[in-house]
């Protein structure tokens, strides 16, 4: 390679690294500033003392593990079924699944209150948990193409039709076959759309505001408007917890790389 | 009664019909081979016995009980796949388990059991290690171990030799076989390779595009081929077409077309032969104990096998020899 051609490359790199790091270095350092003079983590501190982060931080992460156990029970029967018996399906359950991605959030949510209001057959807005619920549903809509495809490929590096039917002549019937044998065989995959999901749930805004849930995205929204420094403390902390679940993601896969079989 | 029996048994997929009224039964304890080149619908039939596939029409009985309505998990048949198909996050021992485990055993029972199986495929000490660490010839003993560890009533193999290689094919082979006289269990094998049928087998099933052109034991099979596809298919074959008077080299055999395997064949006059040709060296190939001689005659090429004698060295190629068979050993084609 020519000289020329190597420092272009490191040209290009090093501009691709300033332009992602240095908002995020100038975000984190200002995030530091709350005390006037010195560097400090008085802003973290006040954020994490803060209970309505507790509340609100705990909230949606119950609702992401929700989220996550209905994309797993939705996702793996359904990619498991198409890829066994439909395979025909499977271009068109991948464009349903990927409908959320080109359906902005605003326009389930209103979707799910006009269909679930107060006066309607499914009056779900009108409990707390009717609410809940219906949050959930929205969350597990927006994760769809995320599990969905995770999913869908963990089961790609597997022969399902012929482990399913060495169960199946072992005297397995189809909820053994999921739970012993297709499910352990990707769970990489499931826990690395679990942590996509995770990532999606924790930020979300649109769907949380507008059912008025007391979830972190909101929270995030209202101290944004309010706080001078804890609003970018809030942003690091968030960029930490998408950071560490991409980093799962990478653990997982690593991990399972030592449980592949050769097929 | 025959404890395994199919009757009538079709199969068709959409317009393409692969199996065409299969009859078969199978003794308790038999060794099957169904034997057919790719698409010839023996996979089907086998699939249809262990319930992966519903024939189109036709009975299965298992002991005298009709299976055809059975799930697959209702029928108590072992299957090893030619992708052995064990479970990648389960040991050994949990994969030889998996059936007993399923079936509600005690723990106890199922350590007892897979110790045992173990040891009957010759790895004692495998249990703990995971299917990726072992080699394919050990993987596919695994299967088998785990398809015989819950006492099924059929055994199906299909094609569990294909994806090993030559060394491994014939002593696991050997293997399965004796393992399946010791437990005298009913096994149905299915097969591409007719060197593996012959060996192996009780009787065979030569299959012909979803047909059972010819049900024998391999004796039979290789000496009486009933039909022009089994004669062909199984062992090699020379073809002999008699003259208008229904004359092979001079000696009445009746119309129509004859085979005669290689080693029916001799080189030079032999006293019982009674058809003698005369021919020209084409091709010699010395395999060891066998010489395999290409020759022409009567406008064929003939092939034949004689065993090496240290003082008899083998014809020179373009040579004119004579070649000599007996009418009893020609095979007509239908």
């Amino acid at each position: 390679m020519s000289l020329y051609a190597r420092l272009t490359g490191w040209i290009v790199l090093l501009f691709g690294l300033g332009y992602f790091f240095i908002p995020l270095l100038g975000l984190t350092e200002f995030s530091l500033k709350a005390r006037r003079g010195v560097y400090s983590l008085d802003a973290y501190a006040k954020i994490i003392g803060d209970t309505e982060f507790q509340a609100t931080f705990s909230y949606s992460v119950v609702m992401a593990l929700v989220t996550i156990a209905f994309g797993i029970l939705i996702v793996v029967p359904t990619a498991f079924w198409v890829r066994l018996k439909m395979p025909w399906a499977r271009p068109y359950v991948e464009f349903l699944t990927l409908l959320p991605l080109v359906i902005p959030a605003i326009v389930i949510v209103f979707g799910y209150i006009r269909l679930y209001n107060t006066s309607s057959w499914l009056p779900l807005t009108g409990t707390v948990t009717g609410t809940n619920l219906l949050l959930a549903f929205g969350y597990t809509v927006l994760a769809l193409p995320y599990m969905y495809r995770a999913v869908d490929t963990g089961l790609r590096t597997i022969d399902v039709a012929t482990l399913t039917e060495a169960a199946q002549s072992l005297g397995a019937g189809w909820t053994t076959i999921l739970t012993r044998v297709i499910l352990p065989n990707v769970l990489p995959a499931v826990l690395s759309g679990a942590f996509l999901t995770f990532a999606i749930v924790i930020g979300e805004f649109t769907l949380a505001a507008l059912l008025d849930r007391p979830a972190f995205g909101p929270y995030l929204q209202r101290i944004g408007a309010n706080k001078p420094y804890e609003p970018f403390a809030l942003s690091v902390i968030a960029f930490a917890i998408t950071w560490a679940c991409m980093g799962l993601i990478q653990l997982v896969t690593r991990f399972s790389k030592h449980m592949k079989a050769e097929s | 009664m025959p404890y395994l029996e199919i009757a009538r048994l079709e199969k068709s997929f959409g317009a393409n019909r692969v199996v065409t009224d299969f009859n078969l039964g199978v003794e308790q304890g038999e060794f099957i081979s169904l034997l057919g080149p790719s698409g010839c619908g023996k996979t089907t039939v086998l699939r249809m016995v262990a319930g992966f596939e519903r024939p189109s029409s036709g009975a299965i009985r298992i002991g005298s009980e009709d299976v055809v309505g059975k799930r697959p998990n209702q029928r108590n048949i072992g299957m090893v796949f030619q992708a052995y198909a064990l479970f990648p996050n389960l040991t050994v021992a949990e994969n030889v388990g998996f059936g007993l485990k399923i079936k509600g055993a005690r723990r106890d029972e199922i350590t007892a059991r897979v110790a045992e199986m173990l040891a009957l495929i010759g790895l004692p000490d495998l249990g703990a290690r995971y299917p990726f660490q072992l080699s394919g010839g050990q993987q596919q003993r695994v299967a088998l171990a785990r398809a015989l560890a819950p006492k099924p009533r059929v055994l199906l193999l299909d094609e569990p030799l294909s994806a090993l290689d030559a060394k491994v094919r014939v002593s696991l082979r050997n293997e399965i076989r004796a393992i399946q006289r010791d437990l005298g269990i009913t096994t149905i094998f299915v097969t591409h390779d007719q060197e593996e049928a012959l060996s192996i087998s009780d009787r065979i099933v030569v299959m012909n595009a979803g047909i059972a052109d010819q049900v024998g034991t391999p004796f039979e099979i290789y000496n009486r081929p009933t039909t022009r596809f089994v004669a062909n298919f199984v062992g090699q074959l020379n073809l002999f077409k008699a003259d208008g008077a229904g004359r092979i080299g001079g000696v009445a055999v009746g119309q129509g077309d004859f085979a005669a395997r290689p080693e029916a064949v001799h080189l030079g006059r032999e006293a019982e032969s009674d058809i003698v040709l005369p021919a020209t060296v084409e091709e010699v190939h010395f395999l060891g104990s066998v010489i395999r001689v290409t020759a022409a005659a009567a406008g064929a090429r003939i092939a034949l096998d004689t065993f090496n004698r240290p003082d008899m060295p083998p014809p020179a190629v373009g040579s004119a020899v004579e070649l000599s068979l007996s009418s009893r050993d020609l095979i007509p084609l239908k």
